[in-house]
């Protein structure tokens, strides 16, 4: 299913309530002197829900993540956040924009210099919150992800699947409405995948958190897709998603800077059995 | 010859770059926020970190200065001179160039180290996506911190390399303390002091901010800091050597 540019205007006029159009891609290009990373990109992120990019390496994928925050400009199209037009803003109006979205990179780019509560606090901190109340949230946050005995600690002393957790509430804890990750499971084993893909399922389903997953890894993906969090008592659960929950969270697949798959879970793997491109990316 | 075309174009978007770095710092220095706390830690990393480096560096300079000066004005049996000698040459051009050198070494390639570790690892970029201004974050507060401090050092470094030359000319060169003090003291003017105090403010913002710009240019991984450290080391050197003849020659015009 190859997906052409539309203007989203009319989407734009919508209200930004629950499925409402949160992030809006409208045929954005972008390429570095001869490489051409994208090629006119359209889709667009309803509020609270998930959407999940997959392609090879070097397929734009983060490139897109990077769009969103304003860490780079594209060449051409449109690109609107929360409702404003940030393509052509300049870094002193991105900090506004930024307030509403968190980014969890490639390794966790956790800062070095800092102990996890100065890294989870960061932006808390030089936000100018009251030191009690923004320590209540830092505790809040790692107590979420399941770090919370970890709080004194150097990013140094952390294993990679707790940096990744600890890149995770830094990004949260100034709640966000919107959530980036970027491949957030990549190099990790598998149990301790399930468990960063378990963290954003939980600020989906349970603080309603849009989200966009930048990922290779098929099984988390599909993980992320097909299973919600529900909170019983004290306890979180995760469990198979029902059908209307699974078409929130979309598949989009990138192939040569274009969209070559947009739908959910579902129809990617239908497409498996007719694209064999994507056959040979699901096997 | 397309290779010479692509190196000059590349060193034009190198100087594009460093001045937009700059049209940032200086709008940075008049509107808020300004990290003091990280300004003051910068204090200590290039202002006590180096004071050892700058102490042994201006000492051992006064020193073999005293020792080849006495050589040659014994020709002329002049050596009650050497403290003249010592204070002029350490005053006007070793102190400051010799502390920017060693500052350049030091703190040049930390820093290109630092910040070039922290781009090639995302922390710039999570910087900005967590809405904080890496120039003001972390350029000013070390653009500040080397404008106060290298000169703080060259005088440090000038002081301790007379006291050098006063070991040497009394000790070995047999010279009265009482006619090497009034020696250096005949050999300064005050425009000279102007001169030491005035130039290392232009060394430190060379050293600082060509160290800030070369590690917030790096790429290409590890590979990439170390070339950007060797880079930042051998860029700030010049220019410590460039600028500091391009300022004399100002001060000379202005004071003299």
């Amino acid at each position: 299913m190859t997906v052409h540019p539309a203007s989203r205007e009319s989407l734009l006029e919508e209200a930004l309530g629950h499925g409402g159009p949160i992030i809006v891609f409208d045929g954005v290009s972008l390429a570095f002197d001869e490489k051409v990373i994208l090629r006119e990109v359209s889709f667009t992120l309803k509020t609270g829900h998930t959407k999940i990019f997959l392609g090879a390496s070097g397929a734009g994928k983060s490139t897109i993540l990077r769009l969103i925050l304003g860490l780079l400009k594209p060449d051409g199209g449109r690109i609107f956040v929360n409702g404003e037009q940030v393509d052509r803003m300049s870094e002193q109006q991105l900090m506004a924009v930024r307030a509403d979205l968190g980014m969890v990179f490639q390794e966790g780019a956790l800062f070095d210099s800092l102990s996890v509560r100065d890294n989870v606090g960061y932006k808390l901190f030089e936000e100018g919150w009251p030191a009690a109340e923004a320590n209540g949230r830092v505790q809040e946050v790692l107590g979420f992800i399941g770090l919370a005995e970890f709080i004194d600690r150097g990013p140094a002393e952390l294993s990679g699947g707790q940096r990744r957790r600890v890149a995770i509430a830094r990004a949260m804890a100034a709640k966000p409405k919107i959530l980036l990750y970027d491949e957030p499971t990549t190099g990790l084993d598998p149990i301790t995948s399930i468990t960063v893909d378990e963290e954003i399922i939980k600020l989906r389903d349970l603080e309603g958190v849009s989200s966009i997953l930048v990922t290779h890894q098929l099984r988390d993906a599909f993980y992320v897709a097909e299973h919600t969090a529900v909170r019983r008592g004290d306890r979180i659960e995760f469990e198979k998603a029902s059908p209307d929950k699974c078409e929130e969270a979309e598949f989009i697949m990138l192939r040569d800077g274009r969209i070559a798959f947009e739908g959910n879970a579902g129809e990617l793997r239908a497409a498996a059995r007719t694209d064999p491109y994507i056959e040979a990316f699901l096997s | 010859m397309a290779g010479a075309v692509e190196r000059i174009k590349s060193g034009l978007l190198e100087v594009q770059e460093y001045v937009r770095m700059l049209g940032f710092v200086g709008r940075s220095f008049v509107s808020r926020p300004f990290y003091y706390r990280d300004t003051v830690q910068q204090f200590e990393y290039i202002g006590i970190g180096s004071m050892t480096v700058v102490l042994l560096t201006g000492l051992f300079t006064g020193m073999v200065l005293a020792l080849q000066s006495g050589l040659t004005l014994d020709q002329f049996g002049a050596r009650s001179m050497v403290g003249r000698l010592v204070s002029a040459s350490m005053v006007k051009e070793l102190g400051p160039v010799l502390t920017g050198l060693m500052v350049a070494g030091r703190v040049g390639s930390g820093i290109a180290a630092e910040l070039g570790s922290m781009m090639v690892t995302d922390q710039i970029a999570a910087l900005r996506a967590l809405g904080t201004d890496p120039i003001r974050k972390l350029v000013v507060p070390r653009i500040v911190a080397g404008l106060l401090m290298v000169p703080v050092l060259t005088v440090v470094a000038t002081a301790v390399g007379m006291v050098g030359g006063w070991i040497v000319t009394v000790g070995i060169l047999r010279v009265a303390s009482t006619v090497y003090w009034n020696s250096v003291v005949q050999g300064l003017y005050i425009q000279d002091v102007w001169m030491a105090l005035i130039k290392p403010f232009f060394l430190g913002f060379a050293i600082v901010s060509i160290g800030c710009h070369v590690g917030l240019r790096t790429r290409g991984g590890t590979q990439g800091v170390g070339r950007a450290t060797t880079n930042a080391v051998v860029a700030s050197s010049v220019a410590v050597i460039a600028v500091n003849y391009f300022v004399t020659q100002l001060l000379i015009v202005l004071l003299y």
